[in-house]
């Protein structure tokens, strides 16, 4: 297999609070042999809320990450499903409305650049999944996860709305994903299969509409740990913050004592591919997995 | 058309095909409540051959007629446009006559679970109460409001753009679809949901109503309005018709900043508060835009988190002091800050 080649969009939490989350992609890349350039121009994709206060703006900011992966000639790969949305929706807007693509790049040209829409967006899932190859990623398998029961959480954005996202997730259905299954069936862990895993975690309302926030994360993860779950992971570092960080909140609100590690995606691939919990920052959890890792104490 | 009459032969019932070979076999473990009679709902089982052309609808027809006269649920006009048919099946949210039973299959498998829009509100099997989604609906006045002159002696005509505008917006058939497979209804009894707002931004583009103001400050009231959104997408998946509530949430927020109805809370703050770290860094401050959006008084309520995530290194000490200057920058910072100089169009 050649190798495979990626322009990194990073986003803002994996630059601030959950660096575990970037060094863990760069150490499953390192691992399967995947070059990846980091994006460091790259600014904030807005996270719908730019969106909400100045979309506009937001589609300036977002074509001009794009720019950036379209001047390395490489498909832009992203580690939040947050970041994947609202890349892939500025792409689909810029793509199949010419007026405001002209408007953009009248924008763009100011400071010398032109969106041309010439790279793909897609998420390190998709990308290690659908480029890189189940049974490929089978073949490097270190540590088998086979003692856990490990509870997939989609995340909404990357997988609704089903169209923007066809081509770039493999087709998976919304209402019934199967590639985080998948791939911790590849990693020889056991999916928890509970109705929970494509519902939406709030973490886009924590600050203004609490309340719904913490009873929606809270369904999720009392209804993965009512079906066995010993630990969940997420392609999405916003699922993660909110599970994570939030859990004793969102215990007391739910009525339950919860505590459920919740592993970003790149993490799982990565202590299956032999590298130690400590490498992949483990310990940065608020809910740590000493039950499963007791070196992350 | 064709000259020759054709003669009338009756059937011979020993020529029928008794085995259908095109068929699926299809287990329909299907909800039963009867409000009046019920303690608990229960599930029953209705194992039938599938066809290819068979609807969603002809299954729920066929359990009525050839199972159980009692099954009940809503239908009429069999063609996508009454809007009584929504049920779920394995949670999705589903237009019965519009949707093909095999298609399901090959998504699902064998076993569907049909389930009503809302297992909460029903009445009786797939008949749901919807006295919550009509009275959301007919707050957000989805009608146009204006003073019309009652013998006009002209048409009031809309341009090709100014009907454009309504984007698909005025497709809804109000089946509710959207609306109970949004989180925030089953969580918040006062958040309006997805089909009010597409309503209200429906009526509020028209040139000809008067009643855009009212629609956007309602719109803007935390709890009910479109900043309790959780941006799950789910409304945009469950439209039998297509429409993508969500771009109409996304453009009420964007109209409220535009008319100047947007009044500085935490939501509103939020929002426009991602730019002030993408103007400093290039990429959002995470500790600021909470200090920001909640007020420094507002903060204490994020003390707790915040000293859990310091001992677990999410708010870390090697990029820079904490809260104060730990946020890397981004390469060319200064396009990221002219391009917000040029093309910002709203403002708090």
């Amino acid at each position: 297999m050649s190798t495979l080649k990626y322009a990194l969009f990073t986003g803002c939490t994996a630059k601030q609070s959950t660096p575990e989350l970037l060094s863990s992609t760069l150490a499953v890349a390192e691992k399967l042999g995947i070059e990846i350039t980091i994006l460091e121009e790259a600014s904030c994709c807005g996270a719908s809320h730019l969106q909400d206060f100045d979309e506009f703006l937001a589609h300036v900011l977002n074509a001009r990450n794009i720019c950036y992966a379209e001047k390395l000639g490489m498909t832009m790969i992203t580690i939040c499903n947050t970041c994947q949305l609202n890349s892939a929706m500025t792409k689909h807007a810029l793509d199949t409305n010419p007026e405001l693509k002209a408007r953009v790049n009248e924008k763009l040209a100011e400071v010398g650049l032109e969106y041309k829409g010439t790279s793909e967006i897609k998420h390190f899932l998709y990308a290690l999944i659908d480029d890189y190859g189940l049974e490929n990623i089978k073949d490097k398998v270190q540590v088998p996860l086979s003692q856990f029961n490990i509870a997939p959480f989609y995340g909404c954005h990357n997988i609704r709305p089903s169209e923007l996202h066809h081509d770039a997730n493999g087709g998976e259905n919304p209402y019934n994903p199967t590639s985080l299954d998948r791939l911790i069936d590849a990693l020889e862990g056991h999916p928890v299969d509970y109705s929970h895993k494509n519902k939406c975690c709030g973490f886009h309302v924590e600050l203004q509409a609490n309340h719904t926030s913490e009873v929606l994360a809270g369904n999720a993860m009392v209804d993965a740990i009512d079906n066995n779950a010993d630990l969940m992971v997420t392609p999405c570092p916003l699922c993660h913050l909110k599970m994570d960080t939030y859990q004793d909140d969102v215990g007391k609100v739910i009525g339950r004592d919860i505590e459920l590690p919740v592993l970003h995606m790149p993490q799982m691939v990565a202590l299956a591919l032999g590298c130690t919990p400590k490498e992949i920052g483990l310990n940065f959890h608020v809910q740590k997995a000493t039950h499963l890792y007791p070196e992350t104490a | 058309m064709s000259t020759q009459t054709e003669e009338f032969e009756p059937f011979n019932t020993d020529e029928i095909e008794v085995t259908r070979p095109d068929t699926v076999t299809v287990t329909l473990k299907t909800f039963r409540f009867n409000a009046e009679t019920d303690y608990l709902p229960y599930y029953k089982q209705y194992t039938m051959e599938v066809g290819k052309d068979e609807l969603m609808l002809d299954l729920l027809n066929r359990i009525k007629w050839e199972h159980d006269g009692s099954f009940s649920y809503r239908r009429s006009c069999r063609h996508g446009i009454c809007g009584a048919c929504g049920i779920k099946v394995n949670g999705k949210a589903t237009l019965a006559c519009k949707q093909n039973a095999l298609e399901l299959v090959a998504l699902f498998g064998n076993e569907l679970l049909i389930e009503p829009q809302s297992k909460k509100r029903a009445v009786k099997d797939m008949i749901i109460d919807k006295k919550d989604f009509w009275d959301k609906h007919a707050e957000v006045k989805p009608y146009v409001v204006a003073d019309i002159d009652p013998h006009p002696e002209h048409e009031t005509k809309q341009t090709i753009e100014e009907f454009n505008k309504f984007l698909d917006s005025d497709l809804c058939i109000q089946c509710g679809n959207c609306h109970y497979a949004c989180p925030v209804v089953e969580v918040n009894e006062d958040y309006l949901g997805p089909a009010a707002f597409n309503a209200a931004y429906r009526f509020t583009v028209d040139t000809r109503d008067e009643a855009g103001k009212e629609r956007l400050e309602l719109t803007a009231q935390m709890g009910q309005g479109v900043w309790d959104c959780v941006k799950c997408y789910e409304c945009a998946e469950a439209c039998p018709k297509d429409i993508n509530p969500i771009e109409k949430i996304t453009k009420l927020h964007n109209m409220q900043f535009e008319q100047g109805v947007a009044k500085p809370n935490v939501a509103t703050k939020h929002a426009e508060g991602f730019l002030r770290g993408m103007k400093k860094y290039g990429y959002l401050d995470e500790a600021d835009i909470v200090a920001y959006s909640e007020g420094y008084l507002g903060m204490y309520k994020h003390l707790k988190t915040a000293i859990k995530m310091m001992k677990a290194g999410k708010i870390h000490w090697h990029s820079g002091i904490p809260f104060i200057d730990s946020v890397p920058k981004i390469k060319n910072l200064d396009e990221v800050q002219k391009l917000i100089e040029i093309s910002q169009t709203n403002t708090l």
